[in-house]
This record gives structure tokens, C-alpha cells and sequence, in this order.
């Protein structure tokens, strides 16, 4: 049988830097193939290249066993090639069927004029292929971001109507930011989907994969490392692949947890509450603890978290840290009482793009650095150079700019200009691993043990609740904005991820 | 199980939010209307109405093309040049005392054109050498007062031209012709942006860009029309100021460029691009026009008048975009 997409020996440099370094692999018909691989092995150049953005230095992409050749994504559309994108690629202020025919409308815009019965009608025959209910007339804007989700895979299957052959779906980290029920209805998707497209799945979560996957491909260093069938594997086998380095069991460092009952209370929440987002919300966090907040999107708890850090206004309810009650109006506030804020949307609120890792680092706390009001250039590029072999951010030198560092590192120079901070007592944790890999993430556990060990109290909003559940001292299930109940979770008997569903749903 | 109340509210409330502060410009010229028509019953007379619609004609042409651009989340600031240049272009090639061209409705499209001209220039400069809209438009604004005032010479053409004087001068149906070219423009305007790739797409960039680049959308084209559309609207303003005063003078479109801007982001159009719409401007324009209007009515010393409308529109954009002011973002 021949694939329906293989790739030999795909190679592709970057300044001298080599990203590709002969990858070889192939999708075979209505199979779904797992990717995996740490930051910086490759997989986003290899996507890159298979839709057409990046053109390889040497190689051959084949499609039905046919070379092509892509310069653009709309080559690869032809070819038959949709991805969802990781970040999502949706424009919010126009609506769902724009999008998904965006760039390559065909007849229903004819000479440059719209006819939006057509444009609608070809959207709601996508839209049907993955058995969606969303009208091809909404605004995108008004959609969940599980919704858009949707969109997103359907505007994939797009590709299917231009290039007249079955297509093949790329997913790129689709699951990084669902949860529970939306991850199941994405896992019946991804089933429907084989029927008619072969899938490549790229995931972190290393369950995900080997659960929807046929077979599993694992990229380290620009090069496939390992091949294996779903079936056969395990998460062991294919962490030794990927880190190359010894899977540890205690992936979460969970024996470094320390007890916290008799450590002082630094931080309550009192009766918070802000209209319409949650209420009452009443919790307390010692020093050196971990407090996940668990919930769904539109449990309030990000509203929560922006509202501790003074992102946003309360509208009644107190906060106290260490015994006195402090008011946020800005997070200008909140960065004086001692507080740090690790966001979700990186790109946008964590890293000051343009700006160079060791800029970045003291966005903080300038005053690590300095001859009274004057910068200190030398001693900040000393303190910069120490965090930057502390949490191994991989970047050429401190004077890189930070956009052209990868996701896992830029997180890390988020959480170095927090910890650079001589104050900082109270660290948010919103989503501080989305997007990582695995090794990237035990180097975010193994910091937030630190970090507690010197009596840090910590927040939590974690990516999924396996990573809430190991990491927390407490955990509270938030449901329809109030805590809807408050579990322990001491080192060695933690709560199961069922008992906490049952409560967010 | 008990749901909190709040979560109907949540659920609800966006919505009915985002219709109010849809609707919020459209209430707020309902409100001053109704407010300068208690003051003072002449507001509501016929002959004011009338005069309030053909103050609206040049600054709905303006802000009609101008729309398409801010839609980017571009600026043209060169409408006040380009007018100029379109008024002295239509005054020099219609029947004149200064040369002795004659050419008409033929006259009036060249200096229609000019302003696509110059349009075409905003949009070269900012997508082919990458220089911010601001800039650009702004260098070639000043370009067009420069050509004006060449072409000027000294002394203002006076247009000879009576049917080229009837546009900006003439009525039909007791309403005046300079409205219903405006109302064309807008109906135009309305028109692509609602149902060609100019206008969609002028949606999409302004909303994302990047994402429409990765679609394959040449960008770099539909800006470039955005532009056009601005300058072509400019240059017909400069044709119906022309037509209406029966001269070219570099400084007839003095003041027009405030009341286009503001009407446009009064309207709702939100100056980072991607959300609002022509129709949205042509309320702004009409509250602009009203507050004018009505602070003469009511008796507002005419010296305070600039002021007061700069702050009553700094008051209405507070209004209307308060709602944006909750998350943390940068205003730049």
C-alpha cells in the first residue's frame, strides 16, 4: 500500500544551525501517526515544511507516492495537506465561514465579489463533515475557545474540496489547552476524521498520543529517533526516546513535596468576588504551598487568577498577605506586595518581544542591576548569564531577542524575571507549562519544589489535572464561578482525577 | 444542584453588553438630537435639516473611504493635502478664469483621480517601503498641499462651470445634491465592504494579519486598495468642496481631516482595525454635524465651540469604549 505522505530524508538549516537533519517518515492511509519530540527537535520545522512555509534544504516530500514540491501554504492545500495550528489561526472579527474558506474562496467569490450564499454553503458542508453545529454566519469572536476548535478542524478538511484526493490532517498540540469533556469530544473527532483523512497528531501529552495514535514517531535533535506502534509502547520506552535521558517515575518530583501545616498563612482570599466571573470565593495559602485551582473554562477561575493579580477589579471580598489586607488596582500593586504572575498567553503578556533575554529578565526587578537609577550593563549581563545556566534557557547569549527563542525557553525567561525578584512571595501559576515539552515542564516542576522549599506560596491553574493534582499541596474545584469543593493532596495520597472531574462537570 | 444566579448573567451579559456598546453611538445621536431639539425647536425646522445635511455630505465622503483604511489599522493623514490638490486640479480643468480648459464632468474626474493617485502613493509607500501608515501619509499629505500650492499661484481659479457648480450647489427633490453624492459614496462604500475581497479582507488583515498571510492572502494588495478607496473618497471631497465654494484653494479642506478621524472612531471602528464598518462612521459623522450644529442653536459662545466639541468627542469615545478598559492592554 502506498503512503499517502512520506518524507526522506528532509533536511533544513537555519543560519548554520541545522533544524532538520534528514527526517524520514510516513502516513500510510486512514492512520492516525503520533509525533512527538522535546522543544527544538524539530517538529515545528517539519510542519513547517509539510505546509509549505519552509522549503527544505534537501529531501523530498511524497504524496501518493508522487514528489512535490510546496512554496507556499496554498500548495500544500492543493496537495491536500490542512493543520490545525497550535497557536490558534482564526480571525476573530470576521465570521466562521470566512474563515474557513479564507485565501481560497473559489466560486463563491467571483471576480473579486462575494456570493455569500455559496461562501456559507461550503463552510456548512465542512462544518457537517465533522458533524459540527456551529452556524457558518457566527462571528468567531462570539465562540468558546473550544468552538473555535472546531472551526479550526474544519477549516482543515477544507482541503479535501481543492485538491480532490483524501486528505491528510495535520494537529498540532490540538489538546494543549482542553480539558476533560472537550478532550473527548476531540479524541471522537480524531476517530471520525480517520474515515476520511489520514491524521498526524502532535501532542506533548505522551498519554494523548499513544492513545489515539496507530503508531508513534519520536523526532530528537532534527532526526526520527524511534518508529513504534501505539500498541506496543509505552511512556517509559518513548520518554527514554524523546529526553533521552532516564524517564524518571517521579515525573513531578512529588517526593520533594514538603508538608506546609505548621508553615505561616502568607496569602487569604476572603469572600472574593466579582460580578458575573465567580463569588465568594474564600481560600488560604501557607508559605511554601502549592494551591491548584482546578475548574472548566467558565468555572472562573482564570477571572480568579487575573483578580489576584490585580489584572483585574474585584468587586468585593478581600485579600490579606501576611496578615494584611492589601488592595490591587493594577498589577503595578500587586508586584509590590510581592507578587509574580506567570500568564498563559506568553507571547503576549509573559515576554517583551524585541526586547533580548537579559532585558527581559530584569523587567522586574531592575534594581538587581543597577548603580542607583542607571543601568549596571555588565553586572546584569552577569546576572542574566547565572539564570541562564540556573533553568538551562537554551539562547546563543543573553543579548538574543527573546521572540526567537523557543516556547519552552521564553517560559523560562518568564519565570527567571520573576524569580530575579528580591521580593517575590506569592508566584500565580496561570497554565505555566502550556505548550512545553516534556522535558521543559520537569524543569518547571522541579522549580515550583524550589521555590516552595524556600517558602514560596504558590497559585496554580495547571494544563491538565494529573500535573494539578501531583504538584498541589490543595486542591480547590472551581464550578460556575464558586469553589465547589476543597480537596488535600499530601505527598502519597493524592486525590484521583475522576473524584475532581466529578465535581468541575 | 443550585446554580448560582450570576451564571445566566454570565452567560447573558456579553451579549447584551456588546449590543449596547454597539448601539451606544447610535443612542448617544438619538440622545443630542432629541436634547438640541427641546433647546431649541429651530434644530427640527426644515431649513436646518437641510443645512445639517449638506454639512454632512464631505465629512461622510471622507470618513467613508477613510474607514477602509483605519478598518487595516492604518491612518491616512494626508486627506487634508489631497483634497487640496483634488480641489485645485477640479478648478483648473473645469471652465475657469485662469486657463481655458473646459472639460467638464471630465474635469471633475481628473481631480477624482488625482486623489486615487495619491492614494496609490500612501499605499506603495507603507506596503512596498515599509513605512508605517502614519508616516507615509503624512509625508504625502504635505506633498499634496506642496502640489496645491503650486498650482494655486497665487490666486484662486474661480470655477466658471455651472453645471459643475450645481453638484456642490444645486438641490434635487429640496434635498442637496452634495447629501446625495455623499449617500451614494456611502452606498458604494457599503457595498464593498460588504461584498467584495476589498472589503472582506480589509476585515481579515485588519483583524490578523499574520493569520492572513499564512492563508495565502496578498495582503500587500488589498491594502494598497485601501488606501485608493481613501484617496479616491478625498479627491471627491475636494471635487464637491470646489464645487460648493467655486474655487481651488490649498486650504479648503482646512479642518476636515479632525472631523473625519473622530467621526470615524466615534462611529465605532477601532483605530487597531478589524472591527466597525462604513455605516458605523456615517453615524459618527452625523453626530459630529449634530453637536456643531446644536451648539450654535443653543447658544455656546462660537470662540469655546472647538473645545467643546474636542471634549464632548473625547467624553464619547470614553463612552463608548469603556467596556475595553477592564483587561490590561496597552494603549499606544
Amino acid at each position: 500500500m502506498t503512503a499517502v505522505l512520506e518524507v526522506k530524508d528532509l533536511t533544513k538549516r537555519f543560519r548554520g544551525v541545522v533544524a532538520l537533519d534528514g527526517v524520514s517518515f510516513e502516513v500510510r492511509p486512514h492512520e492516525v501517526v503520533g509525533l512527538i519530540g522535546e522543544n527544538g527537535a524539530g517538529k515545528s520545522t517539519l510542519l513547517k515544511v509539510l505546509t509549505g512555509i519552509y522549503q527544505p534544504d534537501a529531501g523530498v516530500v511524497l504524496r501518493n507516492g508522487e514528489p512535490v514540491t510546496f512554496r507556499n501554504s496554498s500548495d500544500a492545500a492543493r496537495a491536500g495537506i490542512g493543520m490545525v495550528h497550535q497557536e490558534q489561526s482564526l480571525v476573530t472579527s470576521v465570521s466562521v465561514a470566512e474563515n474557513i474558506l479564507l485565501g481560497a474562496e473559489g466560486d463563491a467569490v467571483r471576480f473579486g465579489f462575494y456570493n455569500w450564499p455559496k461562501l456559507n454553503a461550503v463552510a456548512q458542508r465542512q462544518l457537517d463533515k465533522i458533524a459540527s453545529a456551529i452556524s457558518p454566519t457566527t462571528i468567531v469572536e462570539k465562540l468558546s475557545f473550544a468552538e473555535r476548535q472546531l472551526v479550526e478542524l474544519a477549516k482543515a478538511m477544507y482541503v479535501e474540496e481543492g485538491a480532490q484526493v483524501e486528505p491528510v490532517i495535520i494537529l498540532d498540540e490540538p489538546t494543549s489547552v482542553l480539558e476533560g469533556a472537550e478532550l473527548e469530544t476531540l479524541f471522537a473527532q480524531i476517530d471520525r476524521l480517520r474515515q476520511i483523512a489520514s491524521v498526524i497528531f502532535v501532542s506533548h501529552r505522551l498519554e494523548e498520543v499513544l492513545r489515539v495514535s496507530d503508531r508513534v514517531y519520536v523526532l530528537k535533535d532534527g532526526r526520527s529517533v524511534g518508529e513504534t506502534d501505539a500498541a506496543s509502547a509505552d511512556i517509559d520506552l518513548l520518554h527514554r526516546l524523546m529526553v533521552g535521558r532516564e524517564s524518571s517515575a517521579q515525573f513531578y518530583h512529588e517526593d520533594e513535596q514538603l508538608p506546609v501545616d505548621e508553615a505561616p498563612v502568607k496569602l487569604q482570599v476572603k469572600n472574593l468576588t466579582r460580578a458575573g466571573q465567580f463569588e465568594d470565593v474564600s481560600f488560604d495559602v501557607r508559605a511554601g504551598e502549592v494551591v491548584g485551582i482546578a475548574g472548566v473554562i467558565g468555572s472562573g477561575r482564570e477571572e480568579l487568577s487575573r483578580v489576584l493579580f490585580g489584572a483585574e477589579p474585584s468587586t468585593s471580598g478581600s485579600i490579606v498577605v501576611d496578615g494584611k489586607p492589601v488592595k490591587f488596582a493594577s498589577p503595578v500593586d500587586a508586584v509590590s506586595s510581592g507578587f509574580g504572575y506567570i500568564p498563559a498567553e506568553r507571547r503576549i503578556e509573559g515576554i517583551a518581544d524585541g526586547l533580548s533575554v537579559a532585558e527581559n529578565i530584569f523587567l522586574v526587578a531592575p534594581q538587581t542591576a543597577a548603580w542607583g537609577p542607571f543601568r549596571n550593563p555588565k553586572k546584569a549581563l552577569e546576572i542574566a548569564g547565572a539564570w541562564i545556566k540556573r533553568l538551562r534557557i537554551r539562547t546563543p547569549d543573553e543579548r538574543t531577542n527573546v521572540g526567537n527563542l523557543s516556547g519552552g525557553n521564553q517560559q523560562k525567561v518568564v519565570l527567571a524575571k520573576w524569580l530575579n525578584s528580591p521580593e517575590l512571595e506569592v508566584l500565580i501559576l496561570d497554565h505555566p507549562t502550556r505548550g512545553l515539552d516534556v522535558g521543559a515542564k520537569e524543569d518547571v516542576y522541579i522549580f515550583v519544589r524550589e521555590q516552595c522549599a524556600k517558602g514560596m506560596a504558590v497559585v496554580l491553574l495547571a494544563d491538565s489535572l494529573e500535573e494539578t493534582i501531583a504538584l498541589s499541596h490543595t486542591i480547590l474545584v472551581m464550578r460556575d464561578g464558586r469553589i465547589e469543593r476543597r480537596f488535600d493532596a499530601p505527598a502519597g495520597s493524592k486525590p484521583k482525577p475522576v473524584d475532581l472531574v466529578e465535581r468541575m462537570v | 444542584m443550585t446554580h448560582p444566579p450570576t451564571v445566566d448573567e454570565r452567560r447573558l451579559s456579553p451579549r447584551v453588553r456588546r449590543l449596547i456598546a454597539d448601539a451606544g453611538p447610535l443612542v448617544a445621536l438619538i440622545v443630542l438630537i432629541v436634547v438640541f431639539a427641546v433647546a431649541n425647536p429651530v434644530f427640527v425646522s426644515p431649513g436646518n435639516i437641510g443645512i445639517l445635511l449638506s454639512q454632512a455630505a464631505v465629512p461622510l465622503v471622507i470618513a467613508t473611504g477613510l474607514t477602509f483604511v483605519i478598518l487595516l489599522g492604518g491612518i491616512d493623514l494626508s486627506i487634508e493635502g489631497v483634497v487640496a490638490t483634488s480641489s485645485l486640479v477640479f478648478a483648473l480643468t473645469v471652465a475657469n478664469d485662469r486657463n481655458d480648459l473646459a472639460l467638464g464632468l471630465f474635469g471633475a474626474l481628473l481631480a477624482v483621480l488625482a486623489g486615487s493617485v495619491f492614494g496609490l502613493a500612501n499605499g506603495l509607500a507603507n506596503v512596498k517601503l515599509g513605512i508605517p501608515s502614519f508616516m507615509a501619509t503624512l509625508g504625502l499629505g504635505a506633498v499634496g498641499i506642496g502640489i496645491a500650492t503650486v498650482l494655486f499661484a497665487g490666486r484662486s481659479p474661480r470655477v466658471l462651470d455651472s453645471g459643475m457648480r450645481m453638484l456642490g450647489q444645486g438641490s434635487t427633490l429640496g434635498i442637496a445634491n452634495i447629501f446625495l453624492i455623499a449617500v451614494l459614496v456611502l452606498v458604494i462604500g457599503w457595498f464593498v465592504q460588504r461584498f467584495t475581497r476589498l472589503g472582506r479582507y480589509g476585515y481579515v488583515i485588519g483583524g490578523d494579519e499574520a493569520v492572513a498571510r499564512l492563508s495565502g492572502v496578498r495582503v500587500g494588495r488589498y491594502k494598497i486598495g485601501a488606501f485608493v478607496l481613501g484617496g479616491t473618497a478625498s479627491g471627491i471631497a475636494g471635487v464637491l468642496l470646489g464645487s460648493q465654494l467655486g474655487v481651488g484653494m490649498p486650504t479648503i479642506g482646512s479642518g476636515t481631516m479632525f472631523t473625519a478621524i473622530t467621526a470615524v472612531v466615534l462611529g465605532g471602528t477601532l483605530l487597531t482595525g478589524g472591527r466597525g464598518g462604513v455605516l458605523r462612521s456615517f453615524v459618527g459623522v452625523l453626530i459630529i454635524v449634530v453637536l456643531a450644529n446644536g451648539l450654535i442653536l443653543i447658544g455656546v459662545n462660537p470662540y469655546a465651540q472647538v473645545a467643546v466639541q474636542g471634549l464632548v468627542i473625547i467624553a464619547a469615545v470614553v463612552a463608548t469604549g469603556w467596556r475595553l478598559r477592564t483587561r490590561v492592554r496597552i494603549i499606544k
